[in-house]
């Protein structure tokens, strides 16, 4: 690339992240403050930050690649993150907050008084936590290499660092300002580069996004492949290519199709026609996933502690649902105009860099394009920060407090170099794992684990700890089986394949299923303290006695 | 849904003043909710079961209004063909509109919720009769 822009602008964000993270230290006191920042941000800096947190790699770069790559099917995946928050706001919220639980964990305890459940929740809390975490490092590590030339373990170990650095020294109050400032970072890394990108589609007589041909080069292009695939040639020819492969285009010449790539201009802009039950399937577990999976991923659930009362967590969690709805409506318009300025892109697979190197590939080298190319980046690297930083901060949470056993400040600093380390270290050492892949895994686990256990454990008496602990083994693991099979696993075609790739729309109901009976059959041990539990989840604070 | 709303609300008004006048006619509600009695239980049931059903029906609006789509593409597909000032129509659907749609069921809810806890902070603090 050779764009100085790009390094000072990775460079400043990291700077300015730990700047804040220090200015935040100064107020950071008590172990109260560490954890749950004295619960007094008010709605406007939470909503903020719990947007930043949210918006990670795969949302930044990851739901961009995807459409470019398949087209209007995958604009499930925003829609779908989005919609999360609304089934957050209306089942979870305000109770939640009002449980006055730290984690998921204590949750737990709170309203079915069992340690072993306790423990139960603590390891899925770390798992999904770790999880999440690997390839946001990857992601760093990846950007890093593509836009700088530097070696792939730099990236990641950068971000590592500066995240467990920040995490320990400031706790959540220093990354609650951290968080909201990253959200408006990553607003207007993508916003400004859009418009720009808008007007010179206009400028350059609004070229067709998906021209009957299928998409063409603009400008003479060499591409260098990097994974093994098979080529069909405009002429009917099939090229084998392998890494390292360098293949030259004229201006005007179509882009080859690529095998699982949607190069037909029907396929990508019209959802499948083909009225096949898999794909329908597919769609409507992927979204089973999505909208039911946000409400378990340990991050979010930290952020809801930090409102002040019942009300204020529903307040903020629709201004979230507002802000990141927002941010969701950018990633389409790099998608469409990735068919027009960056084709090559579905040639050599690497899609997820689509917002990476549009702004330098539609707007040329000057001034402009490199300025606008340094924003991208600096809001990719916002994105791996922020994600990390909140993640890692539940996992040392719990770590802190039910692994460790101690609530002191030393205690959850010793956590985070613990929560931190261990995700590194698989960072470092596995790069097989595609993001979108793991991410997908962690949304079906806490769907399938998480959320049947708020939903039941918020409405419904009748549940026991028994039935939670079975059914989130039952569901949890069913997930979490069926996509390692996906990833590790031996090829699958037809219904075994979807079944198993996108395992939500069987996971999810067999969770509520198994905790429903296994509760209804142990009946007996339902909390004798249920009722005083009801009434502290539902009733306004002010009726408290 | 305003109107359902209301509905509702009033019911459960009814009903649980019904069961304050029956059972306890000199016991203040505030005192029978933090004791647990059968009263003050009846009462917070009356609640969880206002807020559970309006986020339900709530729910049920987005189930039909984007879970129907992926139907609609596959059951018409000459759906996906008309264009809207040069977009074809999903990508408007999926792209654009879900988003303040989203918005705009949780804004109701939000205020649908204040309001249920309105009612039964009011039944809660009534000067004694």
């Amino acid at each position: 690339m050779g764009n100085g822009y790009v390094a000072s602008a990775i460079v400043a964000v990291t700077l300015i992240t730990v700047g804040i993270g220090f200015y935040g230290l100064r107020l950071a006191r008590t172990t109260s403050d560490f954890l749950v920042a004295s619960r007094a941000v008010s709605p406007t800096w939470n909503a903020a930050a719990i947007g930043g947190e949210y918006l990670s790699a795969a949302s930044f770069l990851g739901v961009a690649g995807l459409i470019l790559k398949h087209g209007v099917d995958v604009l499930w995946y925003p829609v779908g993150f989005a919609a999360g928050y609304l089934a957050l706001l209306l089942f979870v919220a305000a109770p939640l907050r009002r449980s006055g639980a730290f984690t998921l964990p204590d949750f737990c305890e709170l309203r079915l008084g069992s340690r072993r459940l306790r423990t139960l929740a603590t390891a899925f809390v770390i798992f999904i936590g770790w999880l999440y975490l690997v390839p946001q490092l990857q992601g760093a590590g990846l950007t890093m290499a593509t836009l700088t030339g530097s070696p792939y373990p730099l990236g990641a170990l950068l971000v590592a660092a500066v995240v467990t650095a920040n995490v320990a020294l400031g706790g959540m109050r220093a990354i609650t300002f951290v968080q909201a400032f990253q959200y408006w970072l990553k607003l207007t890394a993508l916003a400004i580069p859009a418009i720009f990108l808008v007007l010179q589609w206009q400028a350059d007589a609004r070229p067709a996004v998906t021209p009957p041909e299928g998409p063409t080069f603009r400008t003479a292009t060499t591409v260098v492949v990097e994974h093994p695939a098979t080529l069909a040639l405009p002429d009917g020819q099939l090229r084998q290519v392998r890494p390292g492969d360098e293949l030259t285009f004229a201006a005007g010449q179509p882009v080859p199709d690529v095998a699982g790539v949607a190069t037909d201009p029907a396929d990508w802009l019209l959802p499948g026609t083909e009225a096949d039950d898999q794909g329908l399937f597919t769609t409507y577990s992927l979204i089973l996933a999505t909208f039911l999976g946000t409400m378990g991923l340990p991050h979010v659930l930290a952020r809801f502690y930090t409102n002040p009362d019942g009300a204020a967590a529903r307040r903020t969690t629709l201004v979230v649902l507002a802000l990141v709805g927002a941010f969701y409506l950018l990633p389409t318009v790099y998608g469409a105009l990735g068919r027009i300025y960056t084709p090559h892109l579905l040639l050599t697979g690497e899609t997820d860099a689509v917002v990476l190197l549009l702004p330098g590939a539609a707007l040329g080298t000057g001034t402009t394009g490199r300025l606008l190319a340094a924003l991208v980046a600096a809001g990719a690297f916002a994105a791996f920060l922020s994600t990390s930083s909140g993640l890692l901060t539940s996992v040392a949470g719990v770590i802190s407090t039910d692994v460790l056993g101690r609530g002191s400040v030393r205690g959850f600093r010793l956590a985070t170099v613990l929560a931190g380390s261990v995700p590194t270290v698989f960072a470092l050492n596995v790069s097989g794992l595609e993001v979108s892949q793991v991410v997908g895994l962690a949304f079906a686990v806490a769907a399938s684990s998480f959320c049947p256990l708020l939903v039941l454990g918020i409405w419904w008496r009748g549940l026991t700890a028994r039935g939670a602990a079975v059914g989130v083994l039952v569901g949890g693991g069913a997930a979490a089986g069926a996509v390692l099979v996906t990833v590790l696993g031996p090829p699958l075609a037809g219904w075994p394949a979807a079944l198993l790739a996108q395992p939500a729309a069987w996971t999810v109901p067999l969770a509520f299923t198994v905790m429903v009976a296994v509760s209804t059959a142990t009946r007996r041990s339902v909390p004798t303290d249920v009722g005083a539990t009801m009434l502290r989840l539902h009733t306004p604070e002010a009726l408290r006695p | 849904m305003v109107a359902a709303d209301d509905r509702v609300s009033a019911r459960t008004r009814i009903v649980l003043a019904d069961v304050v006048r029956r059972e306890s006619d000199s016991e203040h509600p505030r005192t029978e909710l933090a004791e647990q009695t059968r009263v003050g239980a009846a009462l917070v049931r009356g609640l969880v079961r206002a807020q559970l059903s309006l986020a339900l029906r709530l729910w049920l609006v987005v189930a039909v209004g984007l879970g129907g789509l992926p139907w609609l593409f596959a059951i018409a597909p000459s759906v996906s063909r008309v264009t809207v000032l040069g977009v074809h129509l999903p990508w408007v659907l999926l792209g654009v509109l879900p988003f303040p749609f989203l918005v705009l069921v949780g804004w109701a809810y939000v205020r649908l919720a204040e309001r249920n806890e309105q009612d039964f902070t009011d039944l809660i603090q009534r000067p004694e009769r």
